[in-house]
């Protein structure tokens, strides 16, 4: 059309398909967490050192990388509430074989197992249409049991280079940041650029009529519930990395943090919105609001409260602005 | 307006010197950018049958929206017997008595028919504790009697019912206290010829009644059969208030147009090919039975019947939505037995089905990917998506069929009835398919859109294009196909070429030869 302008072409150009353009909703999401870091560097004056953002660049990114996986899953109407057992899954494994095969291969092998859980959990969802809550809620004390099997002791491997994938700064910025940021690259591009990910969006909108246009309603979720445990895994590896033990208890409720950062970033339960972009978002203004009550030494259970009172804050928000369109 | 002057003169009730029963006046609504109502004035009385038509977007549906009290108006008043009211909520307009039976049902699907209707006013039994089920089912069967439509199991969960059933449901709900004003949203819809008739008896017993109905229908020679006065509104405003004795079909579609419309369904000049699709003693268990028919290269074939004979059924099996259990399909002399849609695209047979909010669309998304939806593997190399030919393609389409904004990056649920059916039809164009299984193509679309659609189908079929057209609309049947074919109670029951074809043969035979009605 005529009216519109250069700006609105370039945020059509940028957030084709079914990343949403930047409205309202967004901007005042975006100025809350602006106010966030004001309010940061306000209270607590350690906020803005270089040591504290390194640190919180890479206490976010195990979050970051179960909830780019979370969203795959919401997009499709489904939920994973098995992605803290599979963070778990993924950690162990990393630490139990790193001594033997090296950091590389033992990382592809923890990559593997979390992806085949997501098989696992896709095939039984998506093949008998079963609700995506019963069936990962079973598999989350399935994948769970099998963690305490593997092991029921905390692992520590002794090989020199297993703490990098965790710890390792590139200037400021830790490399595992980078990796989590090139995995929400990668998911952009997969939603927005391939056939695949555009039907992974257009299931959650209308199932039926993706059906009946002839796609693969089976493979495009089974793909969905796969990405979600290979990434999953991927944030157990870097994880126990990070704190150079794997304890078998790991990512107990991280799906709560997930599905809260997909939700802040404007995703809908049970499908049809959410974006990559959005997600980040989520999972960043989560992080700092952790960082944050941990500086100023705020005891853990006011965290859960705080972090609570923020999620339902933005839902309402967002629910609000979207009933006004 | 030079016309509005003419029409006035009919308009003998509101000059009668009474104060009216329903006074409009000055009311109007903008949503966001769209100003969809300006300044309407609008007077109707007690017991009368008062239409309202005009093109998808003119306002009908806010307009009873605001009458309902669903929406708020910015400005104007509403006078119910003199008196001012505002209507601020749904609850406030039921109290006046004002019911909406809504375009698209309302219902709780898992809830009986009976809590249904009697949704917040179930009889409770002794003390008040419990609900009195006896007195309740009982209660619904006799106003499914009283209104006209018995043989609906009150116990039946409504998700099992069919939409015509639910429809009727709709209906019980909006009378079973009864209305002041009753306002009807396409309620034929869904409803077929036998259960149109059935309507229009219940709508004029309620005229009698003193109920003041309005009935919104896209379906102008409704209107001759059952209306008393017919307004016109168009982008939002009022055109006029005509008495339907005095106008004619084509000057109404005119006022309603704002242009004069030529014949609404192209002429064409059909020479049908070599055969594309046939069907050989097809049976499905409790659908229908021994179906053969079959679609030639460049051929329109109609498939009519009343809701629930089996057509769509048909059409479904083809497209592999649902499997046959006997018989046979053969595509261009072929063998198909398509276990999904994908076997039956792959094979070149596309279907446009009935529901396309349903599923016929996914509204959250754009247009771009909508249409794209069928197509994925011609786009794209290597799993990736070429971004350029797809625009390409999908562009072509859009511009071909005249998808308004032609904007591939708008999304489908903003669009107009009539424009979202031109993306579903572009979705399916767009997959080479050489059959297209068209099931109500223009269900619940303006006349200038379902007239673009018609010259689509036509040019389609010129193009060598194999077409099963099915539809409840006659004019629509006898204006576009070369031969028609009838359906009922799940078995081929009559077939009429061309010339063959008049409105009484293929109603008769739809309804069985014996109770062949008409709607009047």
């Amino acid at each position: 059309m005529q009216t519109e302008g250069s700006a609105g072409r370039l945020g059509r150009w940028w957030f084709a398909g079914g990343e949403p353009r930047l409205s309202a909703l967004d901007l005042s999401l975006i100025a809350g967490f602006l106010a966030l870091l004001l309010a940061g560097a306000w209270f607590a004056e350690a906020f803005f050192t270089e040591r504290n953002m390194s640190n919180l660049m890479r206490q976010v990114v195990a979050n970051g990388l179960i909830s780019l996986g979370m969203l795959l899953v919401i997009l499709t109407g489904g939920i994973d509430l098995s992605v803290g057992s599979v963070v778990a899954l993924g950690g162990v494994l990393f630490a139990g074989i790193t001594d033997q095969l090296g950091i590389g291969p033992a990382l592809a092998v923890a990559i593997a197992a979390g992806g085949a859980a997501g098989l696992v959990n896709g095939v039984v969802i998506a093949r008998f249409k079963l609700q995506s809550f019963i069936i990962t809620l079973a598999t989350m004390g399935i994948v769970r049991g099998v963690v305490y099997l593997y092991t029921e002791v905390p692992l520590s491997p002794s090989h020199s280079g297993f703490r990098d994938l965790g710890a390792t700064l590139i200037g400021l910025v830790p490399l595992s940041m980078i990796i989590m940021l090139g995995c929400y690259a990668l998911v952009w591009f997969y939603l927005n650029r391939t056939p695949a990910g555009r039907a992974t969006v257009a299931i959650g909108g209308n199932e039926e009529t993706v059906r009946l246009a002839g796609v693969s309603v089976q493979r495009t979720v089974v793909a969905a519930y796969m990405l979600s445990g290979a990434l999953s895994a991927l944030s157990g590896a870097i994880l126990v990395s990070r704190l150079g033990i794997a304890q078998p208890s790991l990512g107990i409720a991280y799906e709560l943090d997930a599905i809260a950062a997909c939700v802040i970033g404007g995703a809908a339960l049970g499908g049809g919105a959410g974006s990559v972009g959005g997600t980040l978002f989520g999972v960043f203004t989560l992080g700092v609001i952790n960082n944050l009550l941990n500086l100023v030494g705020v005891k853990s259970f006011y965290q859960d409260i705080v972090k609570g009172a923020v999620i339902i804050l933005a839902v309402l928000l967002v629910a609000t602005k979207r009933g006004n369109k | 307006m030079r016309q509005a002057v003419a029409w006035t003169r009919f308009d003998e009730r509101g000059v009668s010197g009474v104060t009216p029963f329903l006074q409009m006046s000055g009311i109007s609504k903008r949503f966001g950018g769209t100003q969809a109502l300006r300044a309407v004035d609008l007077t109707a009385e007690s017991g009368e049958v008062h239409a309202i038509v005009g093109e998808n977007g003119a306002g009908k549906s806010t307009l009873s929206r605001i009458l309902t009290g669903a929406v708020q108006s910015d400005a104007g008043q509403i006078r119910l017997g003199g008196e001012p009211q505002a209507i601020t909520s749904p609850l406030r307009g039921q109290q006046l008595g004002i019911r909406m039976v809504a375009q698209h049902a309302n219902l709780v699907p898992n809830l009986s028919v009976t809590e249904n209707v009697l949704l917040g006013a179930m009889p409770a039994g002794r003390f008040g504790l419990w609900i009195d089920w006896q007195s309740a089912h009982d209660r619904v069967g006799q106003i499914l009697e009283r209104i006209g439509f018995e043989g609906i199991d009150v116990r039946q969960p409504v998700a099992q019912l069919s939409a015509a059933q639910r429809q009727v449901v709709e209906i019980a709900k909006a009378v079973a206290v009864k209305p002041k004003i009753l306002i009807m949203d396409e309620p034929s819809a869904v409803l077929a010829q036998e259960d149109l008739t059935k309507l229009f008896a219940l709508i004029r017993r309620l005229r009698e009644e003193n109920v003041l109905i309005f009935y919104i229908s896209h379906r102008l020679d409704e209107l001759y059969v059952i209306a008393d006065r017919v307004t016109v509104l168009k982008d939002g405003a009022l055109v006029g208030t005509v008495d339907p004795r005095h106008i004619r079909r084509d000057e109404l579609i005119r006022l309603m147009v704002g242009r004069p419309l030529q014949d609404i369904f192209p002429h064409r000049d059909s020479k049908p090919g070599r055969e594309l699709l046939s069907l050989h003693g097809l049976g499905r268990a409790g659908s229908f039975k021994n179906v053969s028919l079959s679609v030639a290269e460049g051929e329109i074939v109609g498939l009519y019947g009343l809701v629930g004979s089996g057509r769509t059924e048909v059409a479904r099996c083809v497209f592999g939505a649902d499997r046959p259990e006997t018989g046979e399909i053969r595509v261009m002399g072929r063998p198909l037995r398509p276990r999904s849609p994908r076997d039956a695209l792959r094979a070149g047979v596309a279907m446009l089905t009935e529901d396309r909010i349903g599923d016929g669309l996914v509204l959250p998304l754009s247009v771009r990917d909508n249409v794209s939806l069928a197509s994925f593997p011609a786009m794209s190399r290597g799993g990736m998506l070429d971004r350029r030919r797809q625009s390409a393609l999908v562009g072509a389409k859009v511009r071909e069929l005249d998808v308004r904004p032609p904007d591939i990056e708008q999304l489908v649920g903003k669009l107009s009835g009539g424009n979202q059916q031109k993306v579903v039809l572009a979705k399916w164009l767009l997959t080479d398919a050489r059959v297209l299984l068209l099931d109500e193509p223009t269900r619940g679309v303006d006349i200038a859109a379902k007239k673009e659609i018609y010259a689509t189908i036509a040019d389609l079929a010129a193009r060598g294009m194999g077409i099963l057209l099915i539809s409840s609309e006659l004019p629509e049947i006898l204006g576009m196909c070369d031969r028609t074919l009838v359906m009922r109670e799940g078995r081929l029951v009559g077939a009429f070429t061309r010339a063959e074809a008049t409105e009484e043969k293929i109603l008769s035979s739809a309804a069985g030869a014996a109770e062949a009605s008409h709607a009047d």
